[in-house]
């Protein structure tokens, strides 16, 4: 079994393409397209060019040796919190806006939710000196203020959703619609390994170069260039996917995705997708996603904006589905208590999403032997009001 | 098919068609009968009931409000249902759910299919359900229960996929006025009009009718210059908003 995406766009039975025939000619374009533009040798080149000097990539593998002696293991952290903006997120804006170019296209467009992805495509579109519009929910936009003003000090509109209920999934019904009355002249930047085809494979293919880095700096490490593990933080799945990607077909390679209990799994107050989600459409992917049993997409929680999506990637949904990944959810309260140790024993404040990751560390055991690596997706500065209001700093 | 469609039936008809699109359960829950019973009165030759979703992609402001009102007054597939049990007692005219695909999927789409034949439903339009998909999963059973799925074209759809869903269809082809959401438009400008006549002379072997943009009689007869005949929902939804639902036949007699 392959765990990559087939001709058609799909994940096993997840993926697909379910558009209004609006959107069709725009990403049958890029269907077409992405992946010959990808391997064209100058685009190859910018792109990395700019993961280098721009991102400062590649992000260090760093053995967290007191992580490490706590819980009896061995646990090397993926830096991408050390990336230009703080997050994984601007590896696929690069991508984006080179693609982007390659297309023709001149205006920008994506939704944010707390305000990382938005961050990253204004930053790529301030680089580029490309014409940038984010939509973000009305609610969002209220408690994400610093990230808004981010956002506007890079040159970037940001247009308030006021649809539904105003958040992530709202902003991004509404950057369909504006890539539907501007089909032309406009490239739609998705912030995850989700929407219709060819979306998560592009984006997926964009993190990738996290798993690739890890293979190369864990042999020099390890002398080995498979962890036994791979751990992430999955919402839509972005940065899972890049830590997955080179490793999917390699079975001894164990896969552990962490999803946000939020309140806990049944308190109504959840973002855990593989354990509540039913399989449906959401943003032109079938894929799973958590819903009402009349079919209605219904709001998940999730102290961690980045993990609040009612949806997960179809690549995501398939490794549960087949058994690949093992899916593992986080409470808020674990969540933060995890933050705080790995900022108390190895000196790096996480981004909550990623703190999520961290605290499977108290459920989970693994051999002294085993070698795991953690992807820190991104960094805690945005965080920090919402660390002070829970441990009352 | 056995039985003609009233959707084939209506369109060998000579005259331009007036559809109409409302949001089921707007703006009260139990509308929805009373609604499509005063549209056929007032002359309207076919109806589509908007079964809400949460997540309209390809709407504009007007029907998203109109489908969360819907939403929250407690509208959902089973209901619906329920409504139109006895809706063929009294109405005559093709009726049409217009709705994503989601719902459809989670009622299970064979049921779906058999529970609308039940109830006297002609056709289906689910603009998130792409032909590729229709056609490997769903198309038998659609026509095992006698529904017309009707697909959507747009001013950027290629000539190729153009005959290739006049192909796929047995009714109409639901013509997009522009590259929009729904809601209503100023008028058409020349980019439309060369649009209207460039499929007018592909000599489709399905008629055409055009959605998105359609408000009041003058854009009505633009749109069906060249098209069979034109859809208004967004106006539609607008004047059920301000009026209420006592004014149907003054709104339709605005129209034509």
């Amino acid at each position: 079994m392959s765990y990559h995406v087939d001709e058609k766009g799909y994940y096993g039975e997840f993926g697909g393409a379910f558009i209004p025939e609006m959107l069709y000619p725009n990403c049958e374009e890029l269907r077409q397209n992405y992946i010959q533009i990808m391997e064209e040798p100058s685009f190859h080149e910018e792109f990395h060019q700019l993961l280098k000097d721009y991102v400062g990539r590649p992000s260090p593998l760093y053995f967290a040796e007191r992580l490490s002696n706590k819980y009896n293991t061995k646990i090397y952290l993926k830096r991408e919190d050390l990336n230009h903006t703080g997050a994984h997120k601007v590896n696929n804006t690069i991508g984006q806006i080179l693609m982007a170019k390659q297309l023709g296209k001149n205006r920008i467009i994506a939704e944010t939710g707390a305000g990382q992805h938005g961050v990253a495509t204004a930053t790529v579109c301030a680089l580029m000196g490309i014409e940038c519009v984010v939509y973000m929910g009305e609610i969002d936009i209220a408690r994400q203020a610093p990230n808004v003003a981010r956002m506007k000090m890079l040159g970037a509109e940001v247009r308030p959703a006021l649809s539904g209920s105003k958040t992530l999934k709202d902003a991004t019904n509404e950057a369909i619609r504006d890539w539907i009355n501007n089909p032309v002249d406009t490239h739609y930047i998705i912030g995850s390994v989700v929407g219709p085809h060819p979306y998560p494979d592009m984006v997926a293919r964009f993190q990738s170069v996290i798993s690739k880095e890890i293979k190369a700096q864990l042999l020099e490490k390890e002398g080995r260039e498979n962890p036994d593990y791979v751990v992430a933080c999955v919402g839509g799945g972005s940065n899972a996917a890049g830590a997955y990607y080179h490793f999917l077909d390699t079975p001894e390679v164990g896969i552990i995705a962490v999803e946000a209990a939020g309140k806990g799994i049944h308190s109504g107050e959840s973002a855990a997708t593989s354990a509540l989600g039913k399989v449906g459409i959401i943003h032109g992917s079938k894929t799973l996603l958590m819903q009402t049993e009349d079919g209605q997409i219904t709001e998940p929680y999730s102290i961690s904006a980045g993990l609040d999506y009612p949806g997960v990637g179809p690549l995501h949904a398939h490794l549960f589905k087949s058994g690949r990944g093992e899916f593992i959810s986080i409470t808020d309260d674990d969540a933060m208590k995890a933050g705080m140790e790995l900022s108390k024993l190895e000196g790096i404040i996480p981004a909550i999403e990623s703190s999520h990751a961290f605290a499977i560390l108290k459920q989970r055991k693994f051999n002294p032997s085993d070698v795991v690596v953690i992807n820190l997706s991104g960094r805690g500065d945005k965080d920090l009001q919402n660390y002070i209001d829970y441990f009352n700093l | 098919m056995t039985i003609e469609n009233r959707i084939q039936k209506k369109i060998q008809e000579d005259k331009k068609l007036l559809s109409i699109y409302f949001t089921a359960g707007y703006p009260n829950l139990n509308d929805t009968v009373k609604i499509i019973k005063d549209l056929e009165k007032s002359g309207v030759d076919l109806i589509e009931i908007g079964l809400p979703f949460s997540d309209p992609l390809a709407d504009g402001p007007t029907i998203q409000e109109s489908s969360t009102v819907a939403l929250n007054n407690g509208m959902h597939s089973e209901l619906l249902f329920e409504h139109l049990k006895d809706i063929r007692k009294t109405v005559s005219i093709p009726l049409i759910i217009m709705g994503y695909f989601n719902p459809m999927f989670q009622y299970g789409v064979e049921a779906f299919c058999k529970k609308c034949q039940e109830i006297g439903i002609d056709g289906l339009i689910l603009p998130d359900l792409p032909l590729d998909v229709y056609q490997n999963e769903y198309e038998l059973v659609f026509k095992k229960y006698g529904l017309i799925n009707v697909f959507l074209i747009t001013p950027q759809t290629s000539e190729e996929r153009i005959l290739a869903i006049d192909n796929a269809s047995d009714g109409f082809i639901y013509m997009v006025s522009s590259a929009s959401t729904t809601g209503a438009k100023k008028g058409f400008g020349k980019e439309q009009k060369a649009y209207f006549d460039r499929i007018s002379e592909m000599q489709l072997k399905n008629p055409q009718i055009v959605g998105f943009g359609i408000s009041n009689s003058q854009t009505f007869d633009q749109a069906t210059e060249k098209a069979k005949g034109a859809i208004i929902g967004s106006a539609f939804i607008k004047h059920l908003t301000q009026k209420g639902t006592e004014k149907i036949a003054e709104f339709v007699a605005g129209i034509r």
